[in-house]
């Protein structure tokens, strides 16, 4: 995000026979993750009062707060710019939280890097390029398994018996499929390394409603397996009706916060975020 | 008789020095491409690490040699070759080490590693000129020719001479060898896949747990393995000079970039498209022409539509045609 950079700068350069945009990352591969302390009788995954921003931007949370405990699916939802995804990366470790923790399982894991996260059991599944488009369905599923060492077919099973279509496909470039396909895959490798809580960036943006409705009917059937999900969501009005908490988010702060039923009833939210 | 004379001739002077050619100018584009997919810039240095691995090899000769050390039959450099491409891989790690890391760390713009790589190229030069210093250095040994031209023409009684070299056999043998080994590698193995991975995608890449550092890691390596396998079979095939490796840098990008930037494959075909174009169009066709014709319409001059000295316009001319009109290469690479 820091453009001041120079070595960020390439200077207008757009030869692609010498420098290969393609792909290139913006996280900190090298960042060193701090100590891990316990914090027991939390919800099982918190983010508490949670403030920051990007890099050494101004903060865009404002003591945030996101939770989802077991067996639950917990939705954010807010208007555009309310920090929906940044509130999400903030509880991934994909920001700066200057002031604030983040407990997972009872631990304190504010300090950890993404990678980290990963391995202590966050599976998160990207809002874009969240899949790798040159390699086949199935290879997607092996590099999601990567940090696996013992046997993970019986986990390619589950996920291909949640995601027959991907089962068809499993040969062929994740990047030839379609959009809908494309976000199973995504939530697909996300899975393959059985993660303790799921966390999804938008995971029906850009498809069509009816694939969104089979996106849905998936989510819901991964949270009954048990792995809380935690998700933002632009569809504000179905993703509220199969939450069992909701989050609304307006310009990095709660605006509301309540079971999602209870939102959908609350006229406040109604009129300011669902149209009435 | 004659045609069969023609197509000796042909074979002899163009198809199989250029087969031979293209094998060591695909194994190099290989490492170009590579660099390229997953480090994601254009390694100007790599003639230069060609050049490194090639002389380290050529020293390991020397050694075995005074030791009396030798494969018989083959050259002694194949003996040497494992020496040649641990002291390469070395030589390259230190530089990621140095040089290279920094930059990633500062996840600089893929074209300002270009101009570090190109700085890398100066010191690397100067390096094995120090070294080796800037001569030409032959250092086959071993038996020369598989079939020789003399041998070829006593078995079939034609007038012209079919000569196979060791060291094009060699070269053939040895880039299938190695080709099949990077294909398997990538995409049969979890390590293998893992670069893919990276290259498609960094921020997946790390989110699925594997390390940037270590794919980095093997990444030079085997770009020091091909890049020292091509040199040294260059160097069998011709001889050792500092200068003309650096100047294969030309034909090897041509090559990258004819068949596909980031495209294995496409590394291959355009290694093998530069090398018959530059043989073909720098070869003087009298002779296979005369043996076409009827007699007495043979041409008087040399029919050489360019000569040797201009080989390098060949791969340049490839390379503009390639790009203005078709960009992503033969075999769609990343788009260039």
């Amino acid at each position: 995000m820091s453009t001041s950079n120079p070595y960020q700068d390439d200077r207008g350069n757009k030869d692609r026979s010498i420098a290969n945009p393609g792909g290139q990352g913006t996280a900190e591969a090298r960042r060193k993750s701090g100590p891990v302390t316990g914090a027991p009788d939390t919800p099982f995954l918190i983010g508490e009062n949670m403030t920051g921003g990007y890099g050494k931007g101004p903060d865009i949370l404002h003591e945030c707060t996101i939770a989802v405990d077991r067996g639950e699916i917990a939705v954010i939802v807010g208007p555009n710019g309310a920090g929906k995804s940044t509130a999400m990366k903030a509880v991934f470790g994909m920001l700066d939280v200057r002031s604030g923790r983040v407990l997972l399982d009872g631990e304190d894991i504010t300090t950890l890097t993404p990678q980290d996260r990963v391995i202590k059991g966050m599976g998160f599944v990207p809002q874009t390029h969240n899949i790798f488009t040159s390699m086949t369905v199935e290879e997607n599923l092996e590099m999601g398994a990567f940090i696996r060492t013992d046997d993970f077919r019986d986990t390619m099973a589950q996920v291909y018996d949640l995601f027959p279509i991907l089962k068809e496909k499993r040969r062929q470039p994740a990047g030839e499929l379609s959009g809908g396909q494309r976000q199973q895959v995504a939530v697909g490798r996300a899975l393959m390394t059985r993660p303790k809580v799921l966390m999804l960036d938008e995971p029906t943006a850009g498809v069509s409603p009816i694939v969104m409705d089979e996106l849905f009917d998936r989510i819901i059937e991964v949270a009954r397996t048990g792995i809380p999900i935690l998700m933002v969501e632009q569809n504000a009005r179905q993703a509220l009706e199969i939450a069992d908490k909701g989050y609304v988010l307006v310009q990095g702060r709660n605006a509301f916060t309540d079971t999602g039923k209870a939102l959908m009833a609350d006229p406040e939210v109604r009129r300011s975020f669902l149209g009435g | 008789m004659d045609l069969l004379n023609a197509i000796i001739t042909l074979s002899n002077f163009v198809i199989i020095p250029a087969i031979a050619y293209g094998s060591q100018l695909a194994l190099g584009a290989l490492g170009v491409t590579l660099i390229y997919g997953i480090l994601r810039f254009s390694n100007f240095a790599h003639g230069d690490t060609m050049a490194f691995g090639t002389m380290v090899t050529i020293l390991v000769t020397w050694l075995f040699q005074s030791w009396g050390i030798s494969l018989g039959v083959l050259p002694t450099a194949l003996l040497a070759l494992p020496f040649g491409i641990a002291g390469c891989a070395a030589f390259v790690l230190l530089t990621d080490r140095a040089v290279y890391r920094f930059y990633r760390t500062q996840k600089a713009k893929p074209v300002i590693l270009v101009i570090v790589s190109m700085g890398v190229m100066f010191i690397m030069n100067g390096v094995v000129r120090f070294i080796i210093g800037p001569d030409d250095h032959n250092f086959s040994d071993g038996e020369r020719f598989i079939i020789s031209a003399r041998t070829f023409r006593e078995m079939t009684g034609l007038q012209e001479g079919l000569a196979i070299r060791t060291s094009t056999g060699i070269t053939v043998i040895t880039a299938i060898v190695v080709v099949a080994l990077l294909f398997w590698f990538l995409n049969k193995t979890r390590t293998g896949k893992s670069m893919r991975a990276y290259s498609d995608n960094e921020d997946l890449a790390l989110l699925s747990g594997i390390n940037p550092e270590r794919v980095v890691l093997v990444t030079w390596v085997i770009v020091a393995a091909l890049a020292t396998v091509a040199g040294t079979l260059y160097g069998l095939d011709k001889s050792f000079k500092a200068f003309t490796y650096f100047q294969l840098l030309l034909p090897i990008f041509a090559s990258a970039i004819v068949g596909g930037l980031g495209s294995p494959v496409g590394a291959i075909a355009g290694g093998f498209v530069i090398a018959f174009s530059e043989v073909t169009i720098t070869y003087a066709w009298k002779k296979v022409i005369t043996y076409v014709l009827p007699d007495g319409m043979g041409p008087d001059g040399l029919v050489q539509l360019l000569s040797t000295d201009y080989k390098f316009a060949v791969s340049f001319i490839i390379l503009l045609v390639v790009l203005l009109f078709r960009p992503t290469g033969l075999f769609k690479g990343k788009s260039v």
